[in-house]
């Protein structure tokens, strides 16, 4: 292959994790208006379940069970449906600002574990040495990124599948009915506490799924992975793509994933060598200026939602 | 005309501090009658409807529908007894049509519940077309077809007051609370509006409505209570009732302060 094919693999692979991602915070944000404002959290605790349950036994480390990857897959997902069940019933009766506080410090409260629990998460050094799921099938990294391409296809295809089923029915349409006016929907006798906590944890666990897809490809996990930039990233994904449409959502992660990586590319060919250093800064500001723009000239997104959501009344 | 509806208001008291919004107030409004509820602004007359739709404790008093207790209810459970309120100010599912507007209402629907979406998906369906039937008989009947698919925020506040009447007829109730159907509305749509409340208490539904528009309350009510400052002031026919001294001054008063 050449370098440009094996680069183009590589940047789709990376792009569909954070499509898995996008789709998961557009259920919570897009559909129901829930505001996780600590994706990378959920996603951290995808990719160090993953890692611990499928990861070789070790010394002075708790897990290594040594798990198959699928297993250890369902297992990072498990948990991270887990600890968003705890942050959603822990702040369920408040106001629903309150939840982006939450998630915001759970985000951190996982970072610092990851940092300080080296007994779990191995530290800063993080876990290492992983096997990467099927890799001996293949000859060569080239084949295998191919593969791995093949798998992710599969897995977005129905990820975007089975939400789209979910939110395409009464379910979905109460949903966007609570987003829109929890107060009016609660008159209606709907019960508003059961429906966000559902979407808050049935979001979570593709952002946790995306985490441990990214530990079976990279082959380890360290903390450096999981900085509160990844939250911005993928926020500006949804919002550019366009929230309330799980099309839009993986639009946009293309998209500002694209436009992330060549504004990289470019900064590091076209800028001088002494404001190198400051090139992560130049790119946020490139993302937060097109977030700026998309919000003045198309603020529904690249895709905007339809009109209707249930698919019985269109 | 099933006597469905009948409202008994006893001695309700709704005090914000040291300010009695309202004190001591009962009412009645009979079962498939229009019952108006009148008064200067500041009468009390939307805190009453609050309390009654259970978003206000009342500290003070009874509500009974048909018999039931409602007083001490949330708004779901006063809203699943049979009570159904408009707001004064529209507030539609404005991100939604007009269509899933309506069919967001009934309630315990089976589509609601996630799973029974993926395990019982013909009779969600079955049950969505049910529920879309009536929406749209509905919806012609408000003369709301036209914008079914339109975002309920995109349409007219007029239409919106529609749709709010005919979310409240989604949910089959027994009583209709409107609270100024007619603020903001223009001619056309409010002689239209006038109209389908006529036809549905033609076919038994009950009504209890605030209004400023006395023409309105003139064509609709058979009765009429009026209020002012926390006080019910008077009771009566429509016609009788305004020439009143007490109730001409209660207005006047109120517009002078």
């Amino acid at each position: 292959m050449s370098g440009f094919a094996s680069y183009l693999v590589f940047f789709l692979i990376v792009a569909s994790i954070y499509g898995v991602m996008v789709l998961g915070l557009n259920l919570q944000w897009g559909y129901t208006g829930l505001f996780n404002a600590g994706v990378v959290g959920f996603y951290a605790i995808g990719a160090y379940g993953t890692a611990i349950l499928a990861g070789p036994e070790r010394e002075a480390l708790v897990g290594g069970f040594g798990l198959p990857y699928p297993l250890a897959l369902l297992g990072g997902m498990a948990a991270t449906g887990v600890a968003a069940l705890v942050v959603g019933l822990a702040t369920l009766r408040l106001r629903a600002e309150y939840l982006a506080i939450a998630t915001f410090g759970t985000a951190i409260g996982v970072q610092l574990v990851a940092v300080n629990f080296e007994r779990l998460t191995g530290g800063v050094n993080g876990l290492i040495g992983l096997t990467r799921p099927g890799f001996a099938w293949f000859g060569t990294p080239g084949a295998y990124n191919l593969f791995f391409l093949g798998v992710m296809a599969v897995l977005v295809a129905a990820v975007f599948l089975a939400l789209e089923a979910a939110v395409r029915s009464p379910w979905g349409r109460l949903l966007k009915a609570v987003r829109e006016d929890e107060t009016a929907a609660r008159s209606l006798g709907k019960n508003i506490a059961r429906l966000r906590l559902q979407a808050f944890v049935l979001g979570s666990i593709p952002i946790g799924l995306a985490g441990g897809l990214y530990v079976g490809f990279i082959g380890y996990v360290s903390p450096l992975d999981f900085l509160p930039i990844l939250t911005f990233q993928v926020w500006a994904m949804l919002i550019v793509g366009g929230s309330g449409n799980n099309a839009g959502a993986l639009l946009g992660a293309v998209g500002v994933w694209a436009l992330w990586t060549m504004s990289g590319l470019a900064i590091s060919r076209l800028v001088p060598v002494a404001w190198q250093s400051q090139a992560g800064a130049i790119q946020v500001l490139l993302i937060g200026l097109l977030i700026v723009v998309v919000l003045l000239v198309r603020p529904q997104g690249l895709l905007g939602e339809r009109a209707t959501v249930s698919r019985e009344a269109e | 005309m099933g006597g469905r509806g009948q409202l008994e208001v006893r001695e309700v008291a709704v005090a914000f501090g040291a300010v009695r919004a309202v004190d001591g107030v009962s009412l009645t409004a009979a079962a498939g009658r229009i019952t108006g509820l009148i008064g200067p602004n500041g009468a009390g007359k939307t805190t009453l409807f609050n309390a009654i739709a259970g978003e206000l404790r009342s500290q003070a008093g009874q509500i009974l529908l048909d018999g039931h207790r409602l007083d001490g209810l949330p708004p779901h459970r006063v809203f699943a007894a049979g009570l159904a309120r408009t707001f004064q100010i529209p507030r539609p599912f404005a991100g939604m049509t007009v269509l899933e507007n309506l069919m967001t209402v009934p309630a315990r629907q089976k589509g609601e519940r996630f799973w029974m979406n993926w395990i019982a998906r013909g009779a969600v369906r079955a049950e969505e077309r049910a529920i879309r039937a009536r929406a749209e008989a509905i919806m012609e009947f408000c003369g709301l077809a036209p914008v079914a698919r339109s975002r309920a925020g995109a349409i007219s506040g007029g239409q919106q007051k529609l749709v709010e009447l005919a979310r409240a007829l989604m949910a089959e109730p027994a009583i209709i609370l409107l609270d100024e159907p007619g603020a903001g509305v223009n001619s056309r749509l409010l002689d239209h509006l006038v109209d389908r409340i006529r036809a549905l208490n033609a076919r038994g539904m009950t009504f209890l409505i605030i209004e400023h528009n006395m023409d309105v309350i003139g064509a609709l009510c058979d009765q009429v209570l009026v209020m002012a400052a926390g006080r019910r002031l008077a009771e009566g026919p429509p016609a009788a009732v305004i020439r009143r001294p007490e109730v001409i001054e209660a207005y006047l008063g109120g517009a002078a302060a």
